[in-house]
Parts: C-alpha cells; structure tokens; sequence
C-alpha cells in the first residue's frame, strides 16, 4: 500500500458516480432506478473510506464510521424506495416509470 | 513454509504462490470433504434406516461418490428453451464461490489460516450470506414457475436465518472480546471446561440456537424445502442435472463444513483437544503441533457434520410455514434473550462464581453424554407386546428369550 | 507496478465493467447480477483499503441485505412485458453526453488533490477501535460516536416498520381509499 495515491480512488469513485447518474437518468424501470442510487451511495462511501486511508490523520476513524452510518442508512432507503415501487405495482400494474404521469399539468 | 517462497520468488510474486497454495488446499479440502460427506450421508441414512447403503463401489462403498461424479459429468448438458442462458450456467459457480470464500478466513489450526483476519467471525458470516444469490439466480433462470418459487421461498428462509444465527455468533463474541478466530482458539486453550459452549448458561443456549440455525441457512433438514422431492418438485434444483448440480451441493456441502467450523471455533474450543494444557505448537514443534492441531479440528468439525446428517434422517420436515415461525417468532426472541442474557452475565457476575458455573456445566453435559451412550448399548429387556411377528414368533432373541 | 498496484487495477476494472454493466444492461435481472459484482468489487476495495471491518459489513448489509431486497423486488414486479423496457436512443444520448461532463467536472475537480498523507500512515484503525469510537469511549480527544449509531439503529427499525406497512398486501384494491 505504500505506493498507491489518493487520485485512482476518487477517480474510480467519479465513475461510479457517473454510472449511477446516468442510470437514473436513463433507466425506465424503477427498480433500475433504485441501482442507480445504490451506486451513487457506493461512489460517496468509496471516497469516504479512501480520504480516511490518504487524507489527514484525524479523519481515519471518522471516514470509516461515516462509510457504515452510509450503509445501513441506504439499507433503510432501499427498503422504502422498494416499498413504494411495490405500492406504485400494485395500482398501476406496471413499473415503468415512464407511466406515472398523474401529476403532470 | 512463507519463508521458503519469499527466498525463491521476487517480491510480489511469493504472495501470489502462497495464496494460489493456499487457494489449491482449501479447494481440495471441500472436494474431499464433500467426497466423504456424500458417503457418510448414503452410510448413516442407510443404518438409520435398517439397511447396508453403497456397499459396492470400492471397500464398504467408499469410492462411491467418484462413481457418482463419473456419472454426472457424463450427463448431457442441456439447459431449459426459455432459460436465461447466461445466468442458468452461471448460478451454481456464484453458490461455490460463496461457499469456498467462507473457508478464507477459517483457521485450520494455529496459523494454518489462507487469511489471518481480524474480523473473521463477521468475514464468514458475510461471504456465507451471499450464496442466496445463487438460489435465486437459479430459481428465476430455471424459466419455470416452480423453480421461481422454491428459490424464493428458500431464499427467504435463508435470510431470515441468518439474523438469529448472526445474534448467536454475537453472544460467545461478548464472551471472547474479539472477531478475530484464532483469538478464539488461544482464549479457549486446556481443559474443556474453558470452552465457551461451557461459559455460562446463555452461550449454552447460544451453541444449540447456532447449530439449528446453521441447519436452517445450510438449507439441510429438517428444513430442505427446497430440495425435497415431494414439495415442488426440488424446487430450484428442478432443471440442473449433471456437473451444475452437484456444484449446488458442493456448496451446500462446503457451507455444512464452514458453519461446523465455525461452530467449533465460537463454542467448542477450536483446535484444543481440551485434555492437553496450552498451545501444543509450543511444547511439539511447529509440525508434530500442527498436525495434531489440525486433526482435532477436522473431527470436531466431521462430528458436528455426523450429527446433520443424523438430524436430517431423524427428524420429519418442516412446513415452509412452519420453517419461518420458527425462525420469526422462537428462535429469534431466544436469540435476542440469549444476547441480553450474556451481556449481562459479563457485567455483573464474578470470575469466581463464573468459573464454577463453567465448571458444573461442562461436567453436568459430559456426563450426561456418557450417559446416554452408555444406556445406548443397554439391551431391552422384553418387547411391548410380548412377542414379536412373523418369523421371529417361535424363535429365543434378547427381547423374548425362552 | 507493486501488488497493491496490481490489485488495484484488476478490482478497479471488475467495479468499473460491473458498473458500466449496470447502465447498459437491458433486462433488469442481468443489472441486478452487475450490481452484484460491483458491490463485491467495492468491498474488495474496502479490503485493499484496510477498512476490514467496512469491507465485511458491506458484504453482509449491501450484498446480503439490499441486493437481496432489491432482487425480490424484481422477481415480484418485473414478469414477462417489464423484465426489460427498453430506454429510447435519443435519452441514450442525452444522458451518455451528460454523464461524460459530469465525469469530466469531477476528475477535473479530484485530479490535484494531494495525498495528505504520502505513503499512508500505516493501516486504518481496526476493529477495536471503532468499536470503542462507537460505544463512547473516545481516543485522543477525537468525537464519540454512540448517539449517532442509536440514531441510525433506531432510524433502521422504524423505516422497515414503515416499509413493511406500506408494502403489504392488500385484498381489495377497488375499496381501498388510499394506497
């Protein structure tokens, strides 16, 4: 470890972002959706856990709780983003999200 | 033995050899194990059920699992029409790899571990949990409805098991202090009443709700829903045939031995026979230790899977209902109970009064064993019913002697 | 080029092709399978890292929980015409040229930062001490961790009550009022 730097991880971590967003972005599914957050979170961890292995002395422990507080918290939000695409199923009978226009003006 | 390859090879490289070593032996040591396993399993159900078992495949059957690989890798290799091709083929190599990850961080004596991690208790409790996804994976690109559901159902009952089981590691880890396996061993070394299983009533508890859950996430009976071939069909299982599915119960084979390991390590002392005080590595030299070592972990751990297969063949199966009340709302609140149990019991209670408990608990179960088996080879003396049919009517046995 | 190195380049580009199989995949089983793979290749990271413990509790909560939950999603609601809806070429496009600015602005933006610590002190604290920094128990003056992880203990606990609440099953979906 002694020769690897800070940069290859946030830039590893950058595309992980950008795979995320575009998903997002681009996905009809609403479940595709939800993986595209799941990796923006992983993109953000990534980077937590990295400045707390390259970055200053005091962030070592506070990047690692910071990473595990992330995770469980999107363990919570995939639950309920999972709960609300299943309620969205059951009264539509599609998850395309292209269809969820009730609202539009 | 690492310094060995550290003088042949340039630096990276010696570690890239002892992990491929490393990676070798442990594929080997499931491939045996499972070899013995599966004839174990044929022998003891064959007794269990008043008959002989392979007999004829090598001395007392013994080679007949190669007959059997023989016979599956020469099967045809076709995969169902409406199948996810990709996905089909690639489900029971996700099941392996999760299950042989597991052996990763599991010590096979002192220092004979692949990786010496400090967090190897949750490291295998992690890599176990993610063979679902085979089960799954199976299920959906099987492109048969009953294939979906038994992955599903069985899926969910692995799951649901895992957290029980994982509040029963938590408990000997409140004892031990650490995650760290070997750490586990090194507190546990002399006489067996030093055993965590032994430490206080609630890690008592902890061992049996551990191995019943283990049971459970091995998908083995008395809750093997899904390999049963009277509910749906084997379930996931239903369109493997061949060298994919004996990879499925390599795995499942695989995590049998890893949960016993496991096991041996949280409660039964790890690779200390519980007769000899401290490290046998220091007062036999690193091999002649090493060796013993490793041959009283392999038969804990061999005894632990006997007695799986013994329950598999014992006990009638449980309903998919029944399977996820047991888990839900006993061994759960138990599990939870068994935690709080322990905590408080590392708190509040003296050393002394706490080995003393340890103490009677460990003298209280091997009696009791030596009990049982040695009322086991009792004879009875009279037959309920005061003769027995058939051919046996006229004749003098122990049970009516004339 | 150094094991680490090495090490590096082989789970950066496992993550990275398992991302990319994500977005670009068209039935959503065949995503959900790359995502796997990416979060396997981020908890290896974590490992290479030093961050054990993170790496094992990624595996067991990310891969053994979430991905989970995210798969029973799918099996529940993409049958047959929803297991790949398929994104039109134009949205392609657009968000393909959108996601390379955006990649662009952030390795601009992560490209001269400098290692703060050259060389890395050594390894990240283990277990042990993120155990004690979670209970409390505070090391050199550094800020104790318990009420955030009650917080997000509690959080969990009332968020899956909710989840579970808001997604069971309901017998008539005419009479219901709301969903």
């Amino acid at each position: 470890m002694t020769d690897l730097g800070l940069t290859p991880f946030l830039v590893l971590a950058s595309f992980l972002f950008v795979c995320g967003v575009v998903c997002i972005a681009t996905k009809r599914n609403a479940i595709g959706i939800l993986m595209g957050v799941e990796l923006v979170l992983n993109a953000a961890n990534l980077n937590f856990v990295a400045f707390a292995r390259f970055g200053p002395p005091s962030f070592r422990l506070e990047g690692q709780v910071f990473a595990l507080m992330v995770i469980v918290l999107a363990a919570a939000e995939a639950a309920v983003a999972l709960a609300i695409i299943l309620n969205f199923y059951n009264n539509h009978s599609t998850v395309d999200v292209d269809r969820a226009d009730e609202l539009r003006g | 033995m690492p310094e060995f390859w550290s003088q042949i090879l340039p630096h990276p490289w010696h570690l890239v050899a002892i992990g491929l070593i490393a990676a070798g032996l442990l594929f080997g040591f499931i491939g045996i194990s499972t070899f013995f396993a599966i004839w174990a399993e044929r022998k003891v159900s064959g007794r269990i059920q008043d008959r002989l078992g392979p007999t004829r495949v090598g001395p007392y059957g013994l080679l007949q699992s190669l007959a059997d690989g023989i016979k599956l890798i020469s099967k045809e290799d076709f995969a169902p029409t409406d199948a996810d091709r990709f996905l089909f083929r690639f489900a029971p190599y996700l099941a392996f790899c999760a299950s042989f990850c597991g052996f990763l961080a599991l010590p096979f004596g002192a220092g004979l571990v692949a990786v010496e991690l400090d967090v190897a208790a949750f490291f295998m409790l992690a890599v176990l949990s993610s063979e679902v996804f085979g089960i799954i994976l199976a299920g959906w690109a099987s492109a048969s409805k009953w294939s979906l559901f038994g992955g599903l159902r069985e899926a969910a009952q692995v799951v649901s098991y895992e957290v029980p089981r994982a509040m029963c590691v938590v408990v000997p880890v409140c004892v031990a202090g650490t995650l760290s396996l070997s750490e586990f061993a090194r507190q546990q070394q002399g006489g067996f009443w030093n055993w965590f299983v032994f430490h206080d009533p609630f890690t008592f508890a902890a061992f049996f709700v551990f191995f019943i859950t283990a049971t459970a996430s091995c998908k083995r009976a008395p809750f093997d829903l899904a390999e049963a071939e009277s509910e749906l069909v084997a379930g996931f299982l239903v369109e493997y045939s061949g060298i994919r599915w004996s990879y499925f119960f390599l795995a499942e084979y695989g995590s049998m031995f890893a949960v016993s390991g496991l096991a041996v390590y949280l409660f039964l002392g790890g690779w200390h026979s519980g007769v000899l005080p401290g490290e046998p590595t220091d007062w036999l030299g690193f091999w002649a230790g090493s060796f013993l070592n490793l041959g009283v972990f392999l038969a804990k751990c061999w005894m632990l899977v006997l007695v799986m297969i013994w329950l598999r063949w014992s006990l009638p199966r449980l309903r998919i209902d029944q399977v996820m009340t047991t888990c839900l709302r006993y061994l759960l609140p138990i599990s939870c109970v068994l935690l709080i149990g322990v905590s408080l019991w590392q708190l509040l209670v003296p050393r002394s009064i706490g080995f003393v408990v340890s103490c009677a608990l460990a003298v209280a179960s091997v009696a009791f064993t030596f009990g049982v088996i040695v009322s086991l080879f009792r004879l009875p003396t009279s037959s309920p019913r005061g003769s027995l049919p058939g051919v046996w009517a006229g004749r003098s046995t122990p049970l009516t002697p004339r | 080029m150094t094991l680490s190195h090495a090490l590096f380049a082989i789970l950066a580009s496992v993550t990275a092709i398992s991302a990319l199989g994500v977005v670009l995949s068209g039935s959503i089983v065949r995503a959900a399978v790359w995502l796997l793979f990416t979060l396997l290749g981020v908890s290896m990271l974590y490992f290479l890292l030093g961050a054990e413990f993170l790496g094992a509790a990624q595996l067991i909560v990310y891969v053994g929980g979430t991905l989970v939950l995210v798969i029973f999603g799918i099996m529940l609601t993409a049958q047959g015409p929803f297991s790949s809806l398929k994104t039109r070429p134009m949205e392609w496009v657009v968000g393909g040229a959108l996601g390379a600015v955006l990649f662009a602005l952030l390795v601009n933006a992560v490209w001269p930062i400098p290692d703060l610590q050259p060389g890395g002190a050594g390894t990240l604290p283990g277990t042990g001490p993120l155990g004690m920094g979670f209970l409390g128990i505070a090391n050199n003056g550094a800020v104790a961790y318990l009420l955030p992880f009650e917080i997000v203990s509690v959080h969990l606990l009332v968020v899956l009550i909710g989840a579970a609440y808001l997604a069971r099953a309901k017998r008539h979906q005419r009479t219901e009022g709301e969903a």
